[in-house]
């Protein structure tokens, strides 16, 4: 027996709870499924075990037969990006996992004759242009400069505390992901139904439904989803939803040698998150933080959430995102305000004619 | 390791969870390092002065294991009064003899108890032979690892005091011998800060001990060096100071870099060894089976069976044809009378010596140190085989090596005809791998390999079967050995395919009864069994492939005894019996491992004991015992000639019994110890292809090392070829300071010409304070370079060869080549195309008043020049 | 009960529990039918990283005779199912489109390959080690009796099976050949 439900939020606009917005204690159930539908699932990575391998990447492209690309996501190309190990750039279409690798450096006074990095014979003023810039400003320059954030610098710690004098360097590995937030704006604008939410709770493309319009691209806060040029459809991680389906982890984390990348239940991941936060907290490292973890954000928390060792602009994160359909319901009435204005507005004009 | 060996370091990852300390000590700040607690920046071929130092810090403060040192290595045996020490000869030993650049190794020997007392049956052949050991022509062709792993004979028990007070004591010469390694002096060598170095000491002695054990990891960072053994030597000594060899979470682990290289070592294709670290016979030697197991007579522990193992091998190689009134075929065996390592036979390729190679897997052209010789070696072949997946470098230098742009090569010129044989992948064939602990891994095979690939199993027992076919009928004696060798594998499936099953199980061996052997214990010398390699005797124990099990690691413990199968005899830590003080007890709670049960009469615990299982602690050996019977129920280093740990090596390195600080060939830095510059004994091959650049030149005034990176594998046919990994690491480049470059005015993300006296390449330049410089003392400031070497023109990420930049000098202990250390100079730009980069080069080279290294046709001596095309290739 | 209309996305959206679209009335046949690619593997076999000498267990997928998946065997006491970046691509070793298959003959001076057959390129090789092993044959050297030859050298990966290896190291010892190496001296 089929009856039409309470009238839709999409078609009157009103949405009491902002479903668009907050806290969701059950996406799952938010998106139509039955009560014993599966526990959500998703991914912790923490940074400061990664290692940098990349075989989250491969075994991401391996196992969704992804085309190889270049640090601009170019399709079928492939070039040094001059941006430390990283030549594969961002999340795009044909890059669902991306290892990002952050070099750090501060100065630090050596128990040394000299108080520079020996061979560093700058003067203080009127120094030669520094190599890495060197008077240009393409793009891979650009991009070597932006790891050595100047802000990262003055709140540099060392991972572990008790490293020496020696430690003036650090080297920052993150694998970035799709973060299958609880409000999605991908799926929130998708206006043919190709984006949907699974029954673990994650956000997945339908390849068979995707008509290429784009919308989704600007909605994402991250600047996750992205259109393959060639084919016009967009393309994200999928969380590995075949392998869902059949029991199997996610290939990244299937393959993830040191744990960085774990996948399980949420509420699982975040309560092992909130003890690793705890005992680096402990063991001295401060500037350790996660993101994407707190249901309270933007996105009303992440399905992949992360544990950064510095500010997330350092890895290329948005600082504070938010879903881009948060105002949607009160754009929705404003929009019906103003439609019912200019209805009244036309209808009094009827009035005012017949009059 | 995080960087080649990832996976393995989940354990590091893990242990450092649970806190444990990790230091990683490597010129280069790598993956590792940012996960490390420390890194430890030290100069490019500065190990030994740094492991030196720790040694010292340990001798200082008394941090050594007393009980464990007094009562299991050689620390109080005392040396002959006729040794010097290189402190007291500036950087020689004694019995340096300039002109063969070789040492003689009689006043390194222990001073006998009593009278000499070979505890062979007969002194004068035990006698003869140790003298012949020292003839230059044995000792070239590498009496450091004839000797297997059994260590060389000691032609005597030494005289000992317990007292350890005694000068001549092998724990004062050690003593004396570090004496100026100081903190200071370590700071210099290795240009790193004083604290640092202290502070790797404080945490190393802290966790070694009753309780703790620090374990040290190493790879070819420390066997590429023309010290490399020694520096393996060096960590070996500080790790039986500290009691940490045979213990668990100790030792010294060499994380290997191919799927199975130990394997191809226990069952070496290698020119000095036979199946299981048996030496290859000696020409001046080992004429005879007896003259051959001679020395073997006056050892204790398990190389004194070493005529068991030896007729147990000629039995499986020749069957019913082997028979003791024919020595058991000893004859068939070719013998070797000199260094015919691999870069020898390349030399000797150039001057058209050697008629054919085989290249099964292995791509020279890219992957070993001085390509560019290694490809005229390969010019002036009359055939060449190659066998791989991919069309390889190695397979089409004749018409696309960089010489063929400079002029030096041309198809035209090149005789040499080549036949590439495509290669079954690892799934596509069966077969085990041994895996860097020893440890045998069966693969099943999944599909067949398509078209005309082939395993090489299949190839070679092809091969020899045509072989066969062709020589039936042939009368000449040469040909009996492989007329007469057992070639009758089962073949299956239409390709008719060796089975590998078989060919392990002869490995394995058999025993009279025709069953499969369980033990090497079992083999015998009167020809009764027949075994290939002795130290995988077990591996089908009971007729079982052990190395085939697969019990879920969930499913066991730790160990994981039933996963695999490890030589020797599924033992996965060896010298465990050292995890038990003398008397058989765990030497704490805590690193409980291998223990003595009184009840049960015998060795017990988490592993397979390394030791004979019923052989009491207390077990003394009688007057005239032999091989494991000689050996004390207190001796854990069964393999050894006398049951102990070396501290001071009387015998086996045939470049000085102690680690010394030498600075490697090319460096741009004066040794800080000695006049010697670098290693006395150190190996050469000279041709105008293959120059040296003089150390301290100020033409090639930078350091340089290579590595590899994550992202590729060695010479990179099997990862330049892979669409997901070229992506990752997509072109050539070259690791420099920001100080570098400045001064040279490099350019992040442009080309950077690289020079030595070899040839010049280029690379893109990354620019990161990952790199170090170094200052001395005296103000100089060393750059260092880093280059992964992964790269040539072929695949789909391409660039030069960063081996093309490496000359050829080696450990003359092992004949590998110094491929972490070297000079070179560096400017930004492009380097010079075709002929223009010869003169490039030679224009350095006369700069730096290093001979000409131009070459004639093929890469021939340049007097060659004018001989025809038809005379190349022949 | 299912009917035509529930193929209909807008009436599964209207009139089930999930009024924004967003979830169980967005799924398409596509994904209601969705397995994964080992799902339906003939067979699963058992294997070894061919890469590094940690010896990473690999699971080898096979449908229709071929390799349509490895990945890391979670029952490896070493590796515990893990796979590095090399490991993980090592199926792209098997399938590789560069990959050649097909004996390639380069004869002396020639500027190009040709093709050649299995089995002549076998009894080709064979005549010439032959020849090789004749022209290189020393029955003493330096006044010792040596008995072999000079004239063959041959180096090995160390990707090399232990029996591949004894078999090498057999025939070449049984023909003389001394020269012998490995990946395992570099």
């Amino acid at each position: 027996m089929t009856t039409v439900s309470s009238a839709s939020p999409a078609f009157t606009g009103r949405d009491p709870d902002n479903r668009l917005y907050g806290p969701l204690p059950d996406v799952q159930a938010e998106s139509g499924y039955a009560d014993d539908h599966p526990a959500r699932v998703g991914f912790f990575t923490d940074t400061s075990v990664c290692i940098g391998c990349k075989a989250c990447e491969v075994a991401c492209k391996e196992w969704n037969s992804l085309p190889m690309d270049d640090s601009h996501g170019v399709r079928d190309k492939i070039g040094l990006s001059g941006m430390s190990y990283d030549n594969t750039g961002m999340l795009s279409a044909n890059t669902w996992r991306h290892v990002a690798f952050i070099e750090q450096s501060r100065a630090v006074d050596l128990p040394m004759p000299t108080h520079r990095r020996p061979g560093d014979d700058r003067q203080d003023t009127g120094l030669p242009a520094d190599p890495i810039t060197n008077g240009q400003a393409d793009s891979l320059v650009t991009a070597q400069t932006s790891v050595l954030n100047a802000e990262a610098l003055s709140e540099y710690d060392p991972q572990t505390g008790q490293s020496g004098a020696d430690k003036q360097i650090r080297w920052l590995m993150s694998s970035d992901v799709c973060k299958h937030c609880t409000h999605a704006g991908c799926l929130d604008v998708c206006p043919t139904g190709a984006l949907f939410r699974t029954e673990f709770g994650t956000v997945v493309v339908q390849g068979d439904i995707c008509n290429g319009c784009g919308y989704c691209v600007p909605a994402c806060p991250y600047g996750v989803i992205d259109q393959r040029k060639d084919d016009g459809r967009v393309f994200k991680c999928t969380l590995c939803y075949d392998r869902l389906t059949d029991g199997l982890m996610p290939a990244c984390a299937t393959a993830c040698p040191t744990e960085s990348i774990q996948f399980g239940n949420l509420d699982e991941l975040q309560a092992r998150a909130d003890a690793r936060l705890e005992t680096l907290k402990g063991q001295g490292v401060e500037t350790a933080r996660l993101y994407g973890r707190d249901e309270n954000d933007g996105v009303g928390g992440a399905g992949a959430f992360f544990l950064l060792l510095d500010e997330p602009e350092v890895y290329g994160l948005p600082p504070d995102p938010v879903v881009t359909t948060r105002d949607l319901p009160s754009m929705w009435r404003a929009a019906a305000a103003g439609a019912a204005l200019i209805v009244g507005a036309v209808a009094s004009a009827f009035v005012g004619r017949r009059r | 390791m995080a960087e080649c060996h990832p996976v393995g370091f989940q354990w590091v990852s893990e242990a450092k969870a649970r806190g444990a300390k990790i230091v990683h000590i490597d010129p280069r700040f790598t993956r590792t390092s940012a996960i490390a607690d420390l890194h430890v920046p030290l100069r490019v071929g500065s190990d030994i002065a740094f492991l030196g130092g720790l040694i010292k810090y340990v001798l200082d403060n008394d941090l050594w294991f007393k009980e464990y040192v007094l009562a299991y290595t050689n620390a109080a045996a005392l040396v002959n009064e006729d040794f010097v020490d290189a402190e007291d000869l500036d950087g020689l030993f004694s019995g340096y003899d300039p002109e063969t650049r070789h040492y003689d190794e009689a006043t390194w020997q222990y001073e006998p108890q009593e009278e000499p007392h070979s505890g062979s049956d007969d002194p004068a052949k035990a006698a003869e032979q140790k003298q012949s050991e020292q003839d230059p022509a044995v000792r070239s062709a590498d009496r450091a690892q004839a000797a297997g792993s059994g260590g060389p004979p000691i032609p005597a028990k030494p005289r000992r005091d317990e007292t350890l007070q005694d000068p001549r004591t092998v724990f004062q010469i050690l003593t004396r011998h570090y004496a100026r390694y100081t903190p200071e002096m370590v700071a210099e060598v290795c240009g790193i800060e004083p604290e640092v170095f202290e502070q790797v000491a404080r945490w190393v002695t802290a966790n070694s001990g009753r309780d703790r054990t620090t374990a040290w990891v190493y790879s070819v960072g420390w066997t590429q060096h023309s010290v490399g053994a020694q520096y393996i030597r060096t960590a070996s000594i500080l790790q039986t100071l500290l009691g940490n060899i045979g213990r668990p979470g100790g030792g010294i682990m060499a994380l290997r870099g191919h799927a199975s290289i130990q394997g191809s070592t226990d069952v070496p294709t290698l020119f000095n060894l036979l199946p299981g670290y048996l030496p290859m016979p000696h020409a001046n030697q080992h004429q005879t089976l007896d003259e051959y197991v001679a020395d073997a007579a006056g050892k204790a522990g398990f190389w004194g069976n070493k005529r068991a193992y030896t007729v147990s091998l000629l039995k499986a190689w020749w069957g019913d044809a082997a028979q003791p009134v024919n020595d058991f075929c000893f004859d068939y065996v070719p013998k070797i009378n000199g260094d015919h390592s691999s870069y020898r036979s390349v030399a000797d390729m150039i001057e058209g010596k050697v008629h054919g190679y085989f290249l099964v897997g292995e791509n020279p052209a890219v992957g070993h140190p001085n390509s560019r010789m290694n490809r005229f070696g390969l010019a002036n072949l009359d055939w060449l085989v190659v066998r791989d997946l991919q069309m390889i470098e190695s397979a089409t230098f004749w018409k696309q090596a960089p010489e063929i742009e400079t002029g030096e090569l041309a198809p035209e010129t090149i005789g040499s005809e080549v036949f590439f044989m495509p290669a079954a992948s690892h799934v596509e064939k069966e077969g085990t791998f041994t895996q860097t602990q020893r440890m045998l891994q069966w693969r099943h095979k999944a599909i067949e390999p398509p078209q005309d690939a082939r395993s090489d199993l299949w190839f070679y027992f092809h091969l020899g079967r045509i072989l066969r076919q062709k020589l039936a009928h042939s009368t000449d004696p040469r040909d009996r050995p492989l007329l007469d060798l057992t070639w009758d594998y089962p073949t299956h499936g239409p390709s008719m395919e060796p089975s590998a099953g078989a060919v392990l199980q002869e490995i394995n061996g058999f025993g009279p009864d025709g069953k499969p052997l369980s033990t090497y214990m079992q083999m015998k010398d009167d020809g009764s069994t027949s075994g290939g390699t002795w130290i995988y005797c077990g591996v089908y124990a009971d007729g079982v492939n052990q190395a085939a099990r697969r019990k879920p690691q969930r499913e066991q413990g730790p160990v994981a005894l039933e996963w695999g199968w490890a030589w020797p005899m599924n033992r996965r830590l060896l010298y465990n019996r050292a995890s038990a003080d003398p008397s058989g007890r765990p030497w704490s709670e805590r690193k409980k491992y291998v223990w003595w049960d009184d009840e049960a009469g015998k060795w017990t615990g988490v592993d397979v004991p390394d030791f004979e299982a019923q052989k009491r602690p207390d077990y003394v050996p009688p007057d005239g015992a032999k091989a494991q019977d000689a050996i004390a129920g207190t001796d854990p280093f069964i393999m050894q000639g006398d049951g102990k740990a070396w501290l001071f090596a009387p015998s086996g390195l045939v470049d000085g019994p102690l680690p010394t600080h030498y600075e490697p060939a090319e460096s741009p830095v004066q040794n800080a110890f000695y006049k010697q510059q670098s290693n006395p004994a150190l190996e050469q091959i000279q041709g105008p292809w293959n120059r040296g650049n003089p150390p301290r030149s100020e033409i090639y005034p930078f350091a340089v090392t290579t590595y590899r990176l994550t992202e590729h594998h060695t010479a990179g046919a099997m990862s330049r070829t892979l669409p997901y990994l070229a992506e990752l690491q997509p072109e050539f480049f070259v690791e420099v300071s920001p100080e570098l470059a400045r001064l040279r005015g490099l350019t992040h993300g442009e080309f950077a010409t690289l020079v030595s006296a070899r040839t010049a390449i280029e690379a893109k330049v990354l620019v990161t304070e990952r790199i170090r410089p170094i200052r001395l003392r005296d103000g100089t400031v060393v750059h260092q370079i880093g280059l992964p070497y992964h790269w040539a023109y072929a695949g789909i990420s391409t660039g030069d060869s960063a081996n093309d930049l490496l000359g050829v000098v080696l450990d003359p202990n092992t004949h590998i080549q110094e491929s972490k250390a070297a000079t070179c100079d560096i400017q930004p730009g492009p380097r010079p195309r075709g002929p223009a980069l010869l003169e490039f080069v030679e224009s350095y080279r006369r700069r730096a008043g290093v001979e000409s290294g131009k070459v004639g046709v093929n890469g021939r001596a340049p007097v060659e020049d004018s001989t025809g095309a038809q005379e190349t290739g022949s | 009960m299912k009917t035509w209309l529930d193929s209909w996305p807008v009436f599964r959206q209207l009139t089930g529990a999930d009024p924004l679209g967003r979830g169980v009335a967005a799924r398409s046949k596509a994904t209601e039918n969705l397995v994964s690619h080992t799902a339906d593997a003939d067979r699963v076999v058992q294997s070894v990283c061919p890469y590094c000498a940690v010896g990473c267990g690999q699971r080898v997928f096979v449908k229709d005779e071929k390799v349509v998946q490895i990945e890391g065997d979670p029952d490896s006491p070493i590796s515990r199912g893990r796979l590095c970046p090399k490991g993980s691509a090592s199926k792209q070793l098997v399938t590789s489109s560069t990959r050649v298959t097909t004996v390639k003959y380069r004869r002396p001076y020639a500027t190009e390959w040709e093709d050649l057959d299995l089995d002549t390129a076998m009894d080709m090789i064979a005549d010439r080690v032959l020849d090789a092993r004749r022209k290189g044959w020393q029955v003493e050297d330096k006044g010792k009796r040596v008995n072999r030859t000079m004239g063959i050298a041959s180096l090995g990966g160390a990707t090399l099976d232990n029996e591949e290896n004894y078999l090498m190291k057999k025939l070449y010892s049984a023909m003389g050949a001394i020269q012998i190496e490995n990946q395992a001296r570099i």
